[in-house]
């Protein structure tokens, strides 16, 4: 997009963030009753839904089920209304099933599948509004989700999607800055032990540029945890509040 | 087929070994395995060997409309077929949609090609350059070679030259005008590292058997000027950071790949096929023990028995016509006319039987002496 300018003189982005700023964060927990466990997760303008089914046993295939720990199943899609132009094919195309490839495979690394042998666990997230690092949401989003449905965990899981401008990492892209040609590096880290899960780039970067611009996810991914355990916490003392009354 | 499961013994082998710091191949961590590019006789055909994986990727274009938000730019496809094919096999398509996806990432977003020179005329035709890559074995490393393999086909594409006149737009076959090379900025090329253990031993161009045990692979996509075009991690957890500083190797395998890649022969889709049948006369050639070689050879010419002559040696009745020995004769002989004619002797044993208006039955012995067979 030619005329806009990525990062000011001022230091200032687009939406007025600094440039190491994240979006706003809004969750809810337990937002459907009859699911095992759900969130709702707001990131500036991008919202999505997290849905979580399970352990249950397996379904469908029983030579799929594995003899020493569960079986992840994620299914990411969009909703027709999310983006700018109506989307044709929610899910089901090559973009989607990457992206549900590699929700899976995030999860697989945090959740502790040992303790459920043989049985599945669903994962199912939605993208209502998308400006955005949409993969990162995602991860946000199901990461309470799991919570919420008392599945085990290492850690919480959290990505942020990070990109680099005149010599300046930025944090948590909206979806100008991600179309603008800007190199975007995608992480999704266990803030504990500083694992990560899965990271992913593409655009072209200067390979010295690639420390810094990691560093710099990081930190975000590590200010991300913040905001998540914060939620989780009041929740929690929210649910509490109610069973007690 | 389906894949045979492996054993749990065979796992740990392998997975000891790599603690040890030794690979099944005898290679080193970092060594990269024999690659060989070929190229075919049509523009945009190449073949990459990475060991024993083995991929082609071909290279088409045609005119089409482009798309409404980007009207003069070409359009790039890229389609990467898993053989056998993964409708048969579904547990092969999530491979299929991860390779189709890391190439399409690797070559598209990084801009390695020109799309504005593919345009002809802006908002109506342009031209869709499609990669269709096609892996024909899988030792491992699809990635590597699919990525070598996509970008030497694109390097040695060339497409139809076009000439604008006013509305008219003219298409030259080739042969009324030379085809055009694509324009290539950059090229990226990947290389993917297998880790074990979070990260703490890593592996470059797996095999097959490594891949089967490793924790998660780690993609780079380099191009020469040091820039990474792409990365992406499948599986597990690891720490990065020291991985960083291993882009260095990923750097000097690239320039290997780069000289390989200017340096590919030409030759036929059959000939490309490796000889390495039985039935075939050729094998690939390996270095040979070559001292006391002269010493042994005499010796054994002395001691060595001459072979008998069992052929005479030929002759050339007609130039053009090489003749060994001298025919044989028709051994048939129910003709009683070519029989009064012949003036060879032939054992010829007369049997009468007791009804006389059978025919003769007349045995011929075969020809002992009188002619050399």
């Amino acid at each position: 997009m030619a005329g806009l300018e990525l990062l000011s003189d001022q230091g200032y982005r687009l939406d007025g963030r600094k440039s190491t700023e994240l979006r706003k964060v809004q969750a809810r927990m337990g937002v459907f009753a009859q699911a095992d466990g759900s969130a709702y997760l707001e990131q500036g303008n991008t919202k999505a839904l997290a849905v979580v089914y399970g352990p249950h046993e397996m379904r469908g295939s029983r030579s799929r089920a594995l003899h020493d720990r569960a079986v992840i199943n994620c299914q990411y899609s969009m909703a027709t209304f999310s983006t700018a132009e109506r989307k044709r094919r929610p899910h089901g195309d090559r973009k989607s099933t990457e992206m549900s490839l590699h929700l899976k495979q995030t999860f697989e690394a945090a959740v502790m599948t040992q303790l459920f042998p043989r049985s599945q666990i669903d994962i199912y997230v939605k993208i209502l509004q998308s400006d955005g690092g949409n993969y990162s949401v995602c991860v946000n989003a199901a990461t309470l989700a799991v919570i919420d449905a008392g599945i085990p965990m290492r850690d919480y899981v959290c990505a942020c999607t990070v990109g680099f401008v005149d010599e300046t990492p930025l944090a948590d892209l909206c979806y100008a800055e991600e179309s603008g040609g800007v190199s975007s590096l995608a992480l999704a880290l266990l803030p504990r032990g500083g694992q990560i899960a899965l990271v992913q780039m593409d655009a072209r970067l200067h390979q010295d540029h690639l420390g810094t611009l990691i560093e710099a996810a990081m930190t975000a991914c590590k200010c991300v945890s913040k905001v998540l355990d914060e939620v989780v916490r009041q929740h929690l003392q929210e649910t509490s509040v109610l069973s007690r009354e | 087929m389906k894949d045979t499961p492996m054993s749990n013994c065979e796992r740990d082998f392998i997975l000891k070994a790599i603690e040890e710091k030794k690979r099944l191949d005898g290679r080193q961590t970092y060594d990269y395995r024999k690659i060989k590019i070929t190229f075919g006789t049509d523009y945009g055909c190449c073949f990459v060997d990475l060991g024993q994986t083995r991929v082609m990727a071909q290279v088409s274009c045609e005119l089409v409309v482009p798309k409404e938000n980007r009207p003069n730019e070409g359009i790039m496809f890229f389609n990467l077929e898993l053989f056998p094919s993964p409708l048969v096999y579904p547990l092969q398509s999530e491979l299929s949609v991860k390779l189709n996806r890391q190439l399409e990432r690797c070559l598209r977003n990084s801009k390695c090609i020109d799309t504005e020179s593919l345009c002809v005329v802006s908002g109506e035709k342009v031209w869709q350059i499609r990669v269709d890559v096609h892996t024909l074995n899988n030792d491992g490393n699809l990635m590597d070679a699919a990525s070598v393999a996509a970008i030497g086909a694109l390097c040695h594409f060339r497409r139809p030259d076009v000439s604008i006149q006013g509305e008219e737009v003219t298409v030259y076959s080739p042969e009324e005008r030379d085809p055009i090379p694509l324009s290539i900025y950059h090229m990226p090329i990947s290389v993917s590292f297998a880790f074990f253990q979070q990260g703490t031993f890593l592996l470059v161009d797996p095999c097959e058997r490594e891949e089967r045990v490793m924790d998660g692979l780690l993609m780079i996509a380099m191009n020469k000027h040091r820039e990474i075009c792409s990365i992406q991690s499948s599986g597990g957890i690891m720490l990065l950071k020291e991985q960083a500083s291993r882009l260095e190797l990923a750097d000097s395998s690239l320039d290997n790949y780069q000289k390989d890649l200017k340096a590919g022969g030409r030759c036929g889709f059959a000939e490309s096929m490796p000889q390495e049948r039985i039935t075939a006369l050729k094998t690939d050639q390996t270095a040979v023990e070559m001292t006391d070689v002269s010493e042994t050879a005499s010796s054994i010419v002395q001691t060595a028995v001459a072979p008998p002559q069992t052929v005479p040696s030929p002759s050339v009745p007609v130039p053009g016509v090489g003749q060994v020995g001298e025919g044989l004769r028709n051994t048939w002989g129910l003709e009683e006319e070519e029989e009064e004619e012949e003036d060879v002797e032939m054992d010829v044993v007369e049997i009468l039987d007791s009804d006389e208006e059978e025919e003769e039955v007349v045995i011929l012995y075969p020809e002992t002496t009188k002619k050399p067979k």
